[in-house]
């Protein structure tokens, strides 16, 4: 088409020409390289640099409610300043941490034996069992921690069964009416673990399913047991998985403002509650922002140096004689 | 005969002839399918026997029941007299080299090694001393802290080794040990696995589907179809005698024809042999009766070819319809007066232009062979 008509017209442009000649050399492979670095810069990078900048903003009680430059210098450190001294925040990021942690750890010694025996049943069997393990997903998020909101409260036969096995066990002077469940760190990490539990297995059974059996073979045939071949050949080979089960639980759960705050202590609120109450509540949008980079350096940060040790660790390996 | 006879007892000199492995009808059925049909072996210390076969012929079905990776649903296993039935890998006295090597990716070529030492009781000392010594025997001591990804792939087959010989088994099981290596190198490791065989002692059981692999290393085989061992013996008479046509077609190229028997006396029948258009003398075997129809097999390097009419008992005549010429020998494909096609191979022992070679397309020639390379084979 663009040979016949160029024959019968007048030749393009020269500018056009080069265009057009540079679209048929790499077009189509440069638009496909660039199309994943233009969406991060419009729906990541653009949107972290606004909040980055609302940061350094004062709370003024203007529309949007922030400016810049109200005390004179044009960039404010308060919030950050703020961040570290208020004991709010210190121990928002603390409860964060330590129950996402935690969720993480259970999620993980709950998800990698079943990871594992996924990869070691029958491939009709693995394909029912995945698709039960992703089955939970087809129901709302909300309405599955509503369920639990109501298994743990306190007049609910769950709680009830639970407090009559407790009082069984033991002496009859300890014994109690109810178990609080509800509004309790342990209902945010149990909730986080149930909800987050698939995240940790299917990247776990992606890394597991790749091993070669023969290596367990090979280390049993080298006199090691079952549980010492898991431990020498097994666990060592699946730590990439682990790892990235381990982000991919520990960092939403960090953040996670739904599970807290309808089961979680309000009165040991965790850090997306903050961000939360900051922005809507409060109106303090420079404050909200500032808490919300703190809470990205502090998830991205060790990230970072993980990887960055790993590539100096390769490259080290690479350079051995 | 006498010569295989004489091979066998310079062997027999070096190997302990009392069984020091044995397979006992053992059999191993996966649902309905049979791997393993009713096998028994007897393997003598210090030797190397290979299981040779198809995919598919059970080989390595029985090399993972000596290793203890499964279990025979029939029969039993004997290793140096103690009853392998219901022993588990881990506490077996044996070694495998897997196929894929399934070397630890984790570990360094030094860790590799050291792996099955772990387990043994031995000072620190001692298991460094071993891996060192290990890796001195497969010529890697410098390769000992590099990860397996790092080492090229006939290195990988070394550290393989020294890791399945580093715990002193009793048995080395190798597990097709040269099929990922290239050719030239192939040939040299061949020789360096007999070195090592030889130095350790250990006994080894080599599974492979390369019947040249089979015939150079191993001291006996067993050649298996079907889950069912069809021969066992030394290299020269499984080539020399098969009992069998299966065994005389697996190994080696053959020319057979149907053949029936006319008469025999002492050492020699003479068989009727419709492909060649007439009688051929073939050294008898035991148990032949006149009229019995069997086949007669004739390797292709057993063949001569000549222009005139040779003054032999056994000569065809036909006419060359396909010559190869392979450097150091020729093939000739001879079509007879009955349709027949017969493969003679001849080594080019002079050198010779292509007008001087003995025959060429389209050439009228005789075919003729030895009473004592004709094979009867009755099964």
């Amino acid at each position: 088409m663009t040979e016949i008509s160029a024959a019968n017209t007048a030749p393009p442009k020269p500018r056009t020409a080069r265009l057009r000649r540079w679209f048929h050399r790499r077009g189509w492979a440069d638009l496909t390289i660039a199309t994943p670095y233009v969406w991060l810069t419009i729906f990541f990078l653009l949107p972290f640099m606004i909040v980055t900048a609302m940061s350094f903003a004062s709370r003024t009680p203007t529309s949007p409610p922030f400016s810049f430059g109200v005390d004179g210098s044009f960039l404010n450190f308060e919030n950050f300043a703020r961040l570290l001294e208020d004991d709010l925040y210190r121990r928002a990021f603390l409860i964060s941490i330590r129950n996402a942690a935690l969720a993480t750890l259970l999620c993980l010694l709950i998800g990698y034996p079943m990871a594992l025996g996924l990869t070691r049943v029958s491939r009709s069997a693995r394909n029912v069992l995945l698709m039960l393990v992703i089955l939970p997903f087809w129901t709302s998020f909300l309405l599955r921690v509503y369920a639990w909101m109501g298994l743990m409260g306190t007049n609910s036969w769950f709680n009830r069964l639970l407090t009559s096995i407790y009082n069984g066990l033991v002496p009859d002077d300890w014994a109690i009416r109810s178990i609080q469940m509800m509004h309790t760190n342990f209902a945010v990490v149990l909730v986080t673990v149930y909800s987050y539990l698939p995240f940790m297995i299917l990247p776990l059974y992606a890394n597991l399913e790749k091993l070669d059996l023969t290596l367990d073979e090979a280390a049993m045939d080298l006199g090691s047991r079952p549980f010492r071949v898991f431990l020498d050949v097994t666990l060592p080979l699946s730590i990439p998985g682990i790892i990235a089960g381990a982000m991919l639980v520990f960092i939403p759960a960090c953040g996670e403002l739904i599970i807290p705050g309808l089961v979680g202590n309000p009165s040991q609120p965790m850090i997306g509650r903050v961000i939360s109450d900051e922005f809507a509540s409060a109106r303090d949008w420079p404050m909200a922002s500032a808490v919300s980079v703190a809470l990205l350096f502090l998830m991205v940060g060790p990230m970072m140096l993980y990887t960055h040790f790993e590539a100096k660790a390769q490259e080290k390996k690479a350079m051995e004689p | 005969m006498q010569a295989a006879a004489q091979a066998e007892t310079v062997r027999a000199s070096a190997v302990d002839p009392a069984p020091f492995i044995r397979i006992d009808g053992v059999s191993k059925y996966f649902g309905t399918f049979r791997a393993v049909e009713n096998v028994s072996l007897e393997i003598r210390k210090g030797e190397i026997f290979a299981l040779l076969g198809g995919s598919g012929c059970g080989k390595t079905t029985l090399l993972r029941m000596l290793a203890g990776f499964e279990e025979p649903t029939k029969g039993r296993i004997f290793i140096d007299g103690q009853d392998m039935t219901g022993v588990p890998a881990y506490d077996r006295p044996v070694n495998m080299m897997f196929q894929s090597y399934a070397l630890f990716p984790h570990m360094s070529v030094e860790k590799n090694v050291g792996y099955g030492l772990k387990h043994e009781r031995m000072t620190d000392a001692r298991r460094k001393e071993r891996v060192r010594e290990m890796l001195e025997l497969v010529q890697l001591s410098q390769f000992a802290h590099r990860k397996p990804h790092q080492i090229s792939g006939g290195q990988r087959q070394r550290v393989a080794l020294a890791r399945a010989l580093a715990r002193q088994p009793k048995l080395l099981l190798l597990d097709e040990p040269l099929a990922a290596l290239d050719k030239k190198l192939r040939e040299h490791t061949q020789f360096e696995l007999m070195d090592i065989q030889h130095k350790t002692g250990t006994t080894f059981i080599v599974v492979t589907h390369d019947q040249e692999e089979a015939m150079i290393l191993s001291d006996r085989m067993a050649v298996m179809d079907k889950g069912e061992v069809k021969q066992v013996g030394s290299p020269t008479e499984v080539y020399e005698y098969p009992t069998n046509r299966f065994v005389a077609g697996f190994i080696g190229s053959i020319n057979f024809a149907e053949a029936s028997v006319v008469s025999v006396a002492g050492d020699l029948a003479q068989v009727e042999v419709p492909a060649f258009g007439g009688r051929m003398s073939a050294r008898a075997v035991p148990g032949l009766a006149a009229g019995q129809a069997l086949t007669l097999a004739v390797r292709p390097e057993k063949l001569t070819i000549s222009r005139g009419r040779p003054d032999l008992p056994n000569a065809v005549q036909g006419v060359v319809s396909d010559v190869g010429y392979f450097g150091k020998d020729s093939l000739y494909k001879v079509r007879l007066p009955s349709g027949a096609v017969l493969t003679a191979h001849s080594a080019n022992a002079r050198r010779a232009a292509e007008a001087e070679r003995v025959a060429t397309w389209e050439d009228d020639v005789w075919l003729s062979f030895d009473p004592s390379a004709a094979i009867l084979l009755t099964a």
